[in-house]
């Protein structure tokens, strides 16, 4: 067996009245390499104690003035929570006396008389058991200060992944969601924001990892979302980037799994992007049967940006329609049994609570039916549509000073088959059109009105897509599965956007060409039927006309103007 | 509750240049180092299956580790089979899409 590592001398107290025992105690503690100090008396033991603090106490039972017993229990009070041994002298040797010993606080005993070999060993066995309460007490207040470390990192962590996670426009009247506080830190992440044209972006993500790790991830994934949804990025643009920075920038073993939506007031669709989060539902308010928005891709994060699928799903959405996005917190909750809450029950669920006020009361309830207890890292949000002619589009603010304004130029751009396919144009065109401070105002009506503009190029011009398909739900994918396949194997085409801003009178005016390398329509025959105001289609036409001063389409239908006007200068 | 112990056990096939790794009971962040550390300790297989017949659950942290395990073996050109899945874990592999990573027969 190895030698103890370190056994360093000990200061040992002895307190013993009879000064005969007492020497020739010390005299053999002394040789054995210790230093001593002694007592003639309890009283004498306790002030020594509180004076030179000794490592070790020899204490005879019986004593004058204050007996053993007594001065036991006072050093071991004064000792507090560090070991310090105590070895009872005593000649006693009825039970019940040993037995008082070690009430009062007593380690062992030595009987009179003395054996130094016992002795030594037992003071070697008490230093031992000193030295083991002393690591142990170390290394409980080391685990303490590392806790409280870790407390209060987790408590700033916390506090900005709140931050990023709170902003947004998730208290707008058709967003209702449920964060229990621990799905925060769970990793769970809810953001929300209107884009430039009034639609509404949501994302509810899932990072691998809690805590301060998933925070790290959360805020270039936020700052990507917001700053590009204000900009009028789509979905698709937005998710290529949030992709490409997580990927930078987390280990290869963290990831984050994400629905991406975007809520189109006007047009009243869906657009969805899983990846990794379990499936989201769409209620429909006439009953009929539920869409379910399924995970089609790996989480954000973990593709090379070259490999990244960014294709999107588009669904119609009526008024009183809900849309439902969970964490995984929800289905994969445990029972005693180890068996998961699982999809089977959660669908058991919204057929029980058919009312879209109770259902997240509903789901929590029937968790903790299941699990026996609630659930603390839960994450849901339900969205639905709101009047499209009520929700005025996010108005932006400006710090310049409007001196500057570009008042008098034109402008066209030409965008071929290959940047067709991969490329948004619009941001770019909207922040130039945003120098004209004239036009600021109406900034949301221009975006809606040059993302139709655009998409109807593109879509049915270059694209050669019938609008007509989109009357039923069916046709609705079918429209947008055609979409995807000719976008992605399109190689011939343009549109071509000219843009004309004149002075006139003490404001002016911006003209905006939008012309495409289709097939043209035309525009008296299909403009003239009336657009039905709840179908599918045909509600572009009306907004165009409603959101600018004026618009019309050329006789082959391959060109559309509209005119914004403003009249003051800032 | 019982609580059965999860292990990670390792195999090397050298005719075929297969490395196994069995997965037994929660596949957790619990196995982090047990994981890593056996298909660390052989040389670079050309091929590895990954036997999840025991596994009884599996977490985000587990996919992290198999990513972990995929750059290993060479990113995208790994070839990793994850093999004798059961049902639940099947559908925590399917929401992720991780068959578009691993051969998952």
């Amino acid at each position: 067996m190895k030698p103890p590592v370190n056994e360093e001398p000990l200061t040992v107290l002895i307190a013993d009245d009879n000064m005969t025992d007492r020497m020739l105690l010390s005299s053999i503690v002394r040789r054995q390499g210790h230093a001593v100090i002694t007592a003639s008396n309890g009283q004498e033991a306790i002030e020594l104690f509180r004076q030179q603090r000794p490592q070790l106490v020899l204490l005879d039972a019986m004593m004058p003035v204050m007996d053993g017993f007594e001065a036991a229990r006072t050093i071991k009070q004064l000792a507090g929570e560090a070991l310090v041994p105590i070895i009872f002298l005593t000649s006693l040797t009825e039970e019940q006396a040993l037995v008082r010993c070690l009430d009062a606080g007593g380690d062992d005993f030595l009987a009179k008389p003395y054996n130094q070999v016992i002795l030594a060993a037992k003071i070697k066995a008490m230093d031992r058991l000193r030295r083991l309460q002393a690591t142990v007490l170390e290394q409980r207040d080391l685990i303490t200060r590392h806790h409280d470390y870790l407390l209060n990192e987790q408590r700033v962590a916390k506090a900005v992944f709140d931050q990023i996670a709170h902003s947004g426009c998730l208290d707008a009247p058709n967003v209702r969601y449920l964060q229990s506080p621990y799905a925060l830190f769970n990793g769970d992440l809810l953001l929300a924001a209107y884009t430039p044209s009034g639609d509404m972006h949501v994302l509810l993500g899932d990072f691998t990892g809690h805590g301060l790790p998933a925070a790290v991830g959360a805020m270039p994934l936020a700052e990507v979302f917001y700053g590009m949804t204000a900009k009028g990025y789509g979905l698709a643009e937005i998710l290529r980037e949030m992709n490409a920075k997580l990927k930078r920038i987390l280990p290869v073993d963290m990831f984050c799994c994400a629905t991406l939506l975007r809520l189109s007031f006007q047009r009243c669709t869906v657009e969805v992007w899983n990846g990794g989060m379990p499936d989201g539902y769409l209620h429909r308010h006439d009953g009929s049967k539920r869409v379910a928005l399924v995970s089609r891709h790996l989480p954000l994060g973990v593709l090379p940006a070259t490999r990244f699928e960014d294709q999107t799903e588009v669904w119609p959405l009526a008024p009183g329609d809900r849309v439902l996005l969970l964490s995984d917190g929800v289905i994969e909750t445990s029972n005693a049994q180890d068996e998961s809450f699982g999809v089977e029950r959660l669908e058991r669920v919204f057929d029980t609570h058919k009312n879209p006020e109770s259902l997240f009361e509903g789901i929590l309830q029937a968790l903790e039916d299941f699990r026996g207890e609630s659930r603390d890292d839960v994450s849901m949000v339900q969205l639905a549509l709101i009047d499209a002619q009520r929700q005025p589009p996010a108005s932006l603010i400006y710090s310049d000073s409007g001196q500057s304004s570009p008042l008098d130029w034109s402008a066209m751009f030409e965008f071929r088959a290959d940047t067709l396919r991969r490329f948004n144009p619009l941001p770019y065109i909207l922040q130039l059109l945003q120098e004209i401070h004239g036009l600021r105002s109406q900034s949301g009506e221009l975006y809606s009105v040059l993302a139709e503009l655009y998409s109807n190029a593109l879509e049915h011009g270059v694209l050669e897509l019938d609008s007509a398909l989109k009357r039923d739900a069916a046709g609705f994918s079918r429209y947008y599965a055609l979409r995807n396949e000719r976008l992605a194997a399109l190689e011939d085409g343009y549109i071509r956007l000219h843009l004309q801003v004149r002075p006139q009178g003490v404001g002016g005016v911006l003209r905006i060409v939008v012309e495409d390398s289709g097939k043209g329509f035309d525009p008296a025959k299909v403009l003239g039927r009336t657009p039905s105001v709840h179908g599918l289609s045909g509600r572009g036409v009306n907004l165009v006309r409603q959101l600018s001063s004026s618009a019309g389409w050329s006789e082959d239908g391959r060109s559309v103007h509209v005119e914004f006007t403003w009249e003051s200068q800032a | 509750m019982a609580v059965t112990q999860s292990s990670v056990s390792h195999s090397y096939n050298g005719e075929n240049n297969t490395s196994s790794i069995a997965v037994k009971g929660r596949f957790d962040f619990s196995l982090h180092q047990q994981f890593r550390e056996s298909y660390e300790r052989e040389g670079k297989s050309t091929r590895y299956v990954v036997d999840l017949n025991e596994t009884t659950y599996m977490d985000s942290s587990a996919l992290g580790m198999l990513l972990l395990l995929r750059d290993h073996a060479g990113g995208d050109h790994a070839d990793i089979t994850l093999s004798n899945i059961s049902s639940d874990v099947r559908k925590i592999l399917a929401i992720s899409n991780f068959d578009k990573l691993f051969n998952i027969p």
